[in-house]
């Protein structure tokens, strides 16, 4: 288990002040002016070093996205854009970190800013999130106020703005060019890559796109030195992550744990077990509804990291654990899943428009056993032809949930064909 | 959600507050790039408006950023978080995603028939209150939950949720956040970390 000494975000409930006075005390901003002076080469040197992979779902490394961007100016200027459109269902962490921790979040603008030379950071917060804007925006605000921000940021020289941009209510404003698009002013319809947002993002201009996590670890990376972050967890799945655990536990809840942590001890240790105890459990979706489900024979060991949910078929996704007794109907509860793909799709590209819809109504069906026992490897095949075959990756989000279904759970659905399941479709 | 049986304003403009407020947004964006402004100002617009967005606005809108009407219109149809139509002075929006719908949900939206008597997507006779399903709000660990204006109403149960109906009749602005005894997202019955500090 990890030692409090090494957690991050030290003020993850919001039991103190979220304000710059209480963040100082809290080890923020503590030096920042040394950080930036040991240059941009520098910051992500130790971001590679350090073995931190994108904590918004895809996991991709961040020091090495970070050196996309180009390192002298064609005359256009560059941006940071921080991904906080949290709204992949089971997953509630940003919100913790803006709400309670937000200069963390605020201090890493102007780090990993500074190290992608931007010119200003715009954070795209999803419109629901009111509240924790209001913190947010406190929390730049007296970061202007104490010169942290602004011209000559941090007495640094080096001049940086950070900007709040409350979406409106679309799941799909979450996939990173779809966000550009918003943040422009227009529907968020995905783009096409290449060009990839690091030469061609925002208003035309290089852009680095970032979830809030992943910005917020930065200021205590390079506090504390690469080699304490890469030294939690394990090889290629490094440092701490918050874990949001939902669903059939005795107390859900969001902590920050190692990565790596196995499935059962994070649920055990902190979220109070599984309602009825661990072998009432079902199955636990592990990485937010995009990933497939996985049965406890898989929880039972499987590791909350990267490539062990990888290895199982599933994904860490944003680590939002979705846990279901057996008290569940667990065709409904992925089809509901289908019914959100459906109403989130954002109908640009045909096989997601279309193919969304028809994987819901075929899901809907199966929930009544109201099919042919053929159409389980009809759905099967259409999640194939969805998966891969759109510009972005909802297409993949919505076929991954009902393929993890059939994988493991085709003798529930059959049975239900069959009308002899022995699980009667209720609420939970 | 369409517009049609809509009884739309002749005319918008925003009030000296609001416009204040567009021009503080419009200011966040590069020259040329006021665009960007469209959805804050939108925002704004409805919030001015008593939480629905009439066409006027939208036109007033496009003008003020120098955008074609169709352009804004496409925002403000893309969007969730904008209604088209008139709503009750009090706007419930119930999330049912799966994380949701997992810890009671289903009793959430049963304790607003019974107290308002109307389902998702009604409006009581009295323009009082209008009850909306919604799509994941980002509060898992505090599911179920609801939205009501700005504020999230957390860990519901029918009794719960029946308490906040009530008062929100009675003119009351329940307290936000979980209705059990949780501080935020920590586990109920006190944080497994950061006990020092707690």
């Amino acid at each position: 288990m990890l030692a409090d000494k090494d957690r991050i975000f030290t003020n993850l409930y919001g039991f103190h002040d979220f304000g710059l006075d209480a963040a100082k005390g809290r080890g923020d901003w503590d030096g920042t002016k040394d950080l930036l002076a040991k240059g941009q080469d520098w910051i992500i040197d130790q971001l590679k070093e350090s073995g931190l992979r994108g904590r918004g779902g895809a996991g991709f490394p961040t020091g090495l996205k970070m050196s996309f961007m180009p390192k002298e100016s064609d005359g256009r200027p560059s941006y940071l854009v921080v991904n906080a459109d949290e709204g992949e269902p089971g997953t509630c962490k940003d919100r913790d970190i803006m709400r309670h921790d937000p200069h963390k979040l605020v201090e890493g603008c102007l780090l990993g800013g500074f190290a992608i030379r931007a010119d200003a950071a715009y954070i795209y917060i999803r419109g629901e999130f009111y509240r924790e804007a209001e913190n947010l925006q406190a929390a730049i605000d007296q970061a202007y106020d104490a010169g942290l921000l602004g011209k000559n940021a941090c007495g640094s020289g080096y001049d940086f703005d950070v900007f709040v941009h409350r979406g409106m209510g679309a799941y799909i404003c979450g996939e990173e060019t779809a966000l550009i698009e918003s943040l422009e002013g227009k529907k968020g319809q995905p783009r096409l890559k290449p060009p990839f947002p690091a030469n061609v993002g925002v208003w035309g201009c290089p852009t680095t796109v970032n979830n809030v996590e992943t910005i917020a670890v930065i200021p205590t990376i390079l506090r504390r030195g690469a080699p304490w972050f890469a030294g939690i967890g394990r090889e290629n799945n490094t440092g701490t992550k918050v874990f949001c655990i939902s669903g059939h536990v005795n107390n859900p809840c969001n902590v920050e744990e190692e990565m790596g942590i196995p499935l059962k001890e994070l649920i055990e240790n902190h979220a109070g077990g599984v309602r009825g105890g661990w072998d009432n459990l079902l199955a636990v979706i592990p990485g937010g509804s995009s990933v497939p489900v996985i049965p406890k024979s898989i929880c039972d060991t499987v590791r909350m990291d990267f490539d062990s949910l990888k290895d199982v078929k599933s994904g860490l996704g944003t680590a939002a654990v979705i846990v279901m007794d057996k008290s569940t109907d667990i065709v409904k509860a992925i089809a509901r899943l289908s019914a959100f793909y459906k109403h989130e799709s954002c109908g640009q590209c045909t096989p997601c428009r279309e193919g969304t819809g028809w994987m819901w109504r075929v899901m809907e069906r199966l929930v009544r056993g109201d099919a042919q026992p053929e159409e389980i490897d009809m759905l099967l095949d259409v999640t194939y032809q969805v998966e891969g075959h759109t510009i972005c990756a909802l297409g993949d989000a919505a076929a991954w949930p009902i393929q993890g279904l059939i994988r493991h759970f085709r003798p529930e659905l059959e049975a239900r064909i069959a009308g002899s399941s022995t699980t009667q479709p209720r609420a939970a | 959600m369409t517009a049609e049986n809509v009884v739309q304003p002749d005319s918008f403009e925003f009030t000296p507050e609001s416009l204040e407020l567009a021009k503080m947004h419009i200011a966040k964006y590069p020259e040329a790039r006021q665009a960007s402004a469209v959805m804050p100002l939108l925002d704004i617009a409805q919030r001015q408006h008593g939480g629905w967005l009439p066409d006027a606005a939208i036109r007033y809108v496009s003008d003020m950023l120098d955008m074609p009407y169709i352009r804004v219109f496409e925002v403000a149809t893309f969007y969730t978080m904008y209604n088209l139509k008139p709503v009750g002075k009090h706007f419930i929006e119930v999330c049912t995603t799966t994380p949701c719908w997992l810890r009671g949900s289903d009793d959430v939206l049963a304790a607003c028939k019974k107290t308002l008597g109307i389902g998702p997507g009604e409006t009581t006779e009295d323009g009082e209150f209008t009850v909306v399903e919604v799509e994941c709000l980002g509060a898992c660990v505090n599911a179920p939950m609801l939205q009501y204006d700005d504020d999230y109403y957390e860990d519901l149960d029918a009794e719960s949720t029946t308490r906040i109906l009530n008062a929100l009749k009675s003119g009351e602005k329940p307290k936000p956040g979980p209705q059990n005894d949780r501080h935020t997202s920590d586990p109920l019955g006190g944080p497994t970390t950061l006990k020092e500090t707690a």
